[in-house]
């Protein structure tokens, strides 16, 4: 049985903050939650089931279905890192046409900024009982930016790829975010400045990274007989997957990442293929994550990431495949340091028409989110989405 | 290369303690299984391809070639984190140590070197070859 069409999201909210240091972490998760259904025009009595991920409090589902004060009959707390709520789309639609539920809700939230963390560049062991990988990596060293910077350093010794094809990505994300009010950084800048700022791992520069911030957003999937029943427009999820990429047990190859897998799952569900995508929210942690998963998803060919994204190709108005135009998790948001939310969000606004004027994709009837979440150097989560304005 | 990065001590189980004592005698050990004859890394009691249990350690010649490493600039001490291809087949996540990090280049020759740890067994590094 196709799971094509079987759902359909009906809410979404992105809260504004990027610095929540008056608020605690469960209390975001309720304002995004709340934020959500009030789009769809639901009520937290209509949600059945409930979604979160590591960045949730406590025990996830059960810390944050009591502090809401949510009835449900469906939890998932599956954690794919960052990428965990493009994936909580997909299992959101296979609870729903399995008869589990009928209006579920997922959120993120999170407060690195405040809490003062050192996101990328300490390496950090998690605590508690050491992953079998924990004491053959964490001695040496691994960030989350020199992880990156070593999938980034085989590209570009394999496929040639320069600094500054990566650099025009952040470009692009530059210059959709200068109309995001909300967004973090809204300057736009050159190709010159991104290569010119300071090195951090290399081959990435400081602006080859995410911003750090504070905030959250929530989703809300419903059944099919809901979103006729609501007045908003009809977002159909009509293709997803999922995978775990991992060292394979020593064959080790930086070259690719789980999108490779996911990419050509969601298309063959959805029955369109990547030249059909009129936007693309891409998981941007960095520069070398967006163009990777941009080749794994058959945006271009393996090897030729740099040159499709080069020369504003990711703009909106300008390019073939607008993408992130909302800034993304470059320029304006990536909240608990996962922001595959985030990415579903602004694909939303795109299906809807209810992007910012200036960087609305004309009739986005046909979108794509995908997630990356840990590590491109070593294990990651992959999850896609494509969605259909009905 | 005044300064040298201090390394913490590996956690050793039963399961790796074969692998952490080589460390320490200067041996780099790996697992290979001898039901499909594929050797892996990090070190398992079974074989992450054939699921057997059979595994034995052997000793590595200690020869690899960078398969690709980026240079941590904002630590206290730069370093440089990498992946090295082992002659035997895995490869193995490591530092570059003992060169200087803007000469290197994936593919190259490296050779494996020990150092050691702050309290825990010795750490299998590696040094352009
Ligand atoms: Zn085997």
């Amino acid at each position: 049985m196709s799971l094509k069409g079987a759902a359909y999201i009906a809410g979404i909210y992105e809260h504004p903050t990027r610095l929540a240091k008056d608020i605690s972490l469960a209390q975001i998760h309720a304002e995004v939650a709340r934020g959500a259904l009030a789009d769809a025009g639901l009520t937290k009595n209509d949600v059945d089931a409930y979604f979160c991920a590591g960045d949730a409090p406590g025990l996830g589902p059960m810390s944050m279905i009591e502090y809401m004060g949510l009835k449900v009959r469906h939890a998932d707390s599956t954690d794919i890192g960052g990428a965990s709520y493009v994936l909580h789309v997909g299992h959101a639609v296979q609870a729903i046409a399995a008869g589990k539920c009928k209006v579920a809700l997922i959120t993120l939230a999170g407060r690195p900024r405040a809490e003062g963390m050192a996101t990328g560049t300490v390496p950090r062991s998690r605590g508690g009982t050491p992953t079998p990988d924990e004491p053959f990596e964490f001695p040496y060293g691994p960030t989350v930016v020199n992880m990156y910077g070593m999938a980034a350093m085989r590209h570009m010794h394999e496929f040639g790829t320069t600094s500054e094809q990566l650099a025009w990505i952040k470009v692009a994300a530059s210059h959709h975010a200068q109309h995001n009010p909300h967004a973090l950084l809204r300057d736009v800048v050159t190709v010159e400045e991104v290569v010119n700022s300071p090195m951090i791992s290399d081959p990435l520069h400081r602006m080859d990274c995410c911003v750090i911030t504070d905030g959250g957003g929530a989703i809300v999937v419903v059944a099919p007989e809901i979103a006729k029943s609501l007045n908003r427009p009809k977002i159909k999820v009509i293709g997803t997957g999922e995978t775990i990429k991992t060292q394979m047990g020593g064959k080790v190859d930086l070259t690719y990442s789980g999108a490779r897998q996911t990419g050509p799952e969601a298309f063959a569900m959805a029955g369109v293929k990547p030249s059909d995508i009129k936007y693309a929210s891409i998981y941007d942690s960095f520069t070398i994550t967006v163009l990777m998963q941009l080749e794994d998803l058959g945006f271009c060919e393996k090897g030729k990431g740099g040159a499709f994204v080069s020369d504003g190709n990711l703009i909106s108005g300008v390019g073939k495949l607008p993408f992130n135009t909302d800034g993304g998790g470059l320029c304006s948001n990536h909240p608990a340091n996962r922001g595959g939310l985030t990415k579903v969000l602004e694909a939303v606004r795109q299906a809807r028409g209810e992007a910012h004027p200036k960087v609305q994709v004309k009739n986005a009837d046909l979108v794509l989110a995908h997630g990356t979440g840990g590590s491109l150097g070593s294990r990651h989560g992959s999850s896609t989405v494509i969605l259909e304005r009905e | 290369m005044a300064q040298e990065r201090k390394l913490p001590a590996p956690s050793v189980s039963d399961e790796t303690r074969v692998y952490w004592d080589g460390a320490s005698a200067g041996k780099l050990m790996v697992r290979r299984c001898k039901t499909c004859g594929e050797a892996h890394h990090y070190p398992r009691a079974h074989c992450p391809y054939c699921f057997g249990v059979d595994v034995e350690w052997i000793e590595a010649s200690g020869k690899g070639t960078l398969y690709s490493y980026s240079v941590m600039r904002r630590a206290p001490v730069p370093y440089a984190l990498a992946y090295v291809k082992l002659a035997e087949g895995p490869t193995m996540m490591t530092n570059i140590v003992d060169c200087d990090f803007d000469k290197l280049k994936c593919d190259q020759a490296v050779k494996v070197v020990f150092k050691a740890t702050e309290g825990g067994p010795a750490l299998p590094v590696f040094t352009p070859a």
